[in-house]
């Protein structure tokens, strides 16, 4: 029998029996109709997939569902609070950043999780020293997003979303 | 995909015994590498042990180093302040290396396991020695810009992915092992194995051994250490190759040296040829370009049909130079 399993997707509590081979990103998609999720590549190298699994950015594509039983999901779709849009939503849409809009789900999760991870001071690879605290510069945004892709090429106005949402989020 | 079954057992003893009984049990980490397999085909286990949950996902003092839980994501180990102090090329080898999403995913000890990117082994309508032994290499003679030139067999030329594993393996790190007949230490330099004529082996672990955590001795030279990696793209590119090294120097002389390549060979590649020729060398790029010759006198560069991997010898000698260059430069 496969294991019964619980997710929490974007506040709401649904216990599934699942086929151990269901990746959340299909579960998301296929049991539950959660559509914001996007699936590009499925193997993970395009991030249109990107959720947030107990607040940190994944990948829902190379996730089982069922090793994600107990875990709170958020998709970009859940971002919104009392119906009013998450400030990564609204720089992006302020600074136009997409196109086709493919991406964006994907884009706008990995947005939030990277503006936490440099909230808590953590650095990345084109941090000039990984020791000190780093700065929100165009590089590391860049840098830090690159696990996300556009086929659009909306790169400069997302690279300015992001910039715009951390001075609202750090204010 | 074939159909598997799936486990989450309460502790890694279980975890082992689970995995140790089945032939076709495998242990499942972040699931980054190994969830794509099952996709592509690469592999199709009848049973996967979920293990995320029960190593440590703490570190912790040693005996003045860092004892780091096999369950202890990229991220966090790259975040981590002790880490980013006392090991700066670990952290800077581990943001090299995938995306931020990944890295929240991949763990300690999942990560030196990940298999490499070679596209043939990843492509199951060719043949390959390591997917299927005896099958042939696809790679020799065919695509070897990303292959290796050090420690290669007839058999394979598969490079080994990590840039984690690299910095393990120039930092001296320790992997802690659980198995079926209880725990042992392997040194992380030991971990991987060389292709010769089993390359569908990867590392000299048993079937059933788990990696617990993986310990990084003091080594108070590892505070000046960098991590420098060459690829196709400015991010989220595998290392073309890649270069993890510390360096003691004391009045424009080298007391002492450590260094690892990567993206060269089948594994993390420990350049102890290179370190004994610095050894006492005065501090130029004349002595470092001759430490990588020391290195690189047994390489052998593939042809390729893709105009091969002869590139390799002279792009891992500047990254090398570069790295030293930097390093000396912090030392001043």
């Amino acid at each position: 029998m496969d294991p019964d399993t619980t997710l929490r997707v974007d506040g709401v509590t649904h216990h599934l029996d699942l086929d151990p081979r269901a990746s959340l990103l299909d579960t998301l998609r296929q049991r539950l109709g959660v559509m914001s999720p996007k699936k590009g590549c499925d193997h993970g190298q395009c991030g249109a997939c990107t959720v947030l699994v107990d607040g940190r950015r994944v990948l829902a594509c190379l996730s089982l569902a069922v090793a994600q039983d107990g875990h709170e999901i958020t998709t970009a779709d859940g971002l919104s609070e009392d119906g009013a849009d998450h400030p990564v939503h609204r720089a992006f849409v302020e600074e136009d950043a997409l196109q086709c809009g493919y991406c964006t789900p994907g884009q706008v999760c990995s947005a939030v999780g990277a503006l936490d991870e440099f909230a808590r001071g953590w650095p990345s690879a084109v941090t000039t020293d990984v020791a000190a605290d780093p700065e929100l510069d165009d590089a590391e945004i860049a840098e830090r997003m690159s696990g996300n892709l556009c086929r659009c090429g909306a790169y400069k106005g997302i690279r300015a979303a992001v910039a715009d949402a951390h001075r609202e989020v750090s204010r | 995909m074939r159909p598997f079954a799936y486990q989450a057992p309460d502790d890694t003893g279980a975890a082992v015994r689970s995995v140790a009984e089945r032939p076709d049990a495998v242990f499942l980490g972040g699931g980054t590498n190994l969830v794509d397999h099952l996709r592509l085909g690469v592999v199709s286990p009848g049973l996967l042990v979920d293990v995320t949950a029960l190593t440590s996902t703490e570190i912790t003092e040693v005996g003045g180093g860092l004892r780091v839980g096999a369950g202890v994501p990229n991220s966090e180990l790259a975040a981590d302040a002790r880490v980013r102090s006392r090991y700066p090329v670990l952290a800077q080898a581990l943001l090299s290396g995938a995306s931020g999403q990944l890295r929240n995913m991949a763990t300690t000890g999942g990560n030196p396991l990940q298999r490499t990117r070679c596209m043939y082994f990843q492509d199951v309508s060719t043949p390959c020695n390591k997917r299927e032994p005896g099958s042939g290499c696809s790679a020799i003679g065919g695509s070897t810009r990303n292959h290796a030139v050090l420690g290669t067999s007839e058999h394979c030329i598969a490079t080994h992915p990590s840039d984690m594993a690299v910095a393990m393996a120039a930092l001296d790190a320790q992997v802690l092992v659980l198995g079926p007949d209880g725990e042992r230490t392997i040194p992380f330099t030991e971990l991987h194995r060389l292709p010769g004529d089993t390359p569908e082996r990867d590392t000299v672990l048993e079937h059933g051994e788990l990696i617990t955590a993986i310990d990084l001795p003091e080594l108070p030279m590892a505070r000046r250490s960098r991590y420098r990696k060459v690829r196709d793209r400015a991010s989220y590119a595998f290392a073309l190759v890649s270069v993890a090294a510390a360096l003691d120097v004391d009045g424009g002389v080298v007391r002492e040296a450590r260094i690892a390549f990567g993206g060269v060979a089948h594994a993390p590649w420990r350049a102890r040829r290179a370190e004994e020729a610095l050894r006492g060398a005065t501090v130029s790029d004349e002595s470092f370009a001759a430490a990588a010759a020391a290195e690189l006198t047994d390489a052998r560069p593939q042809p390729g049909v893709d105009g091969g991997n002869e590139f390799k010898i002279a792009l891992l000698t500047r990254t090398l130079v570069a790295t030293l260059r930097d390093l000396a430069r912090e030392e001043a």
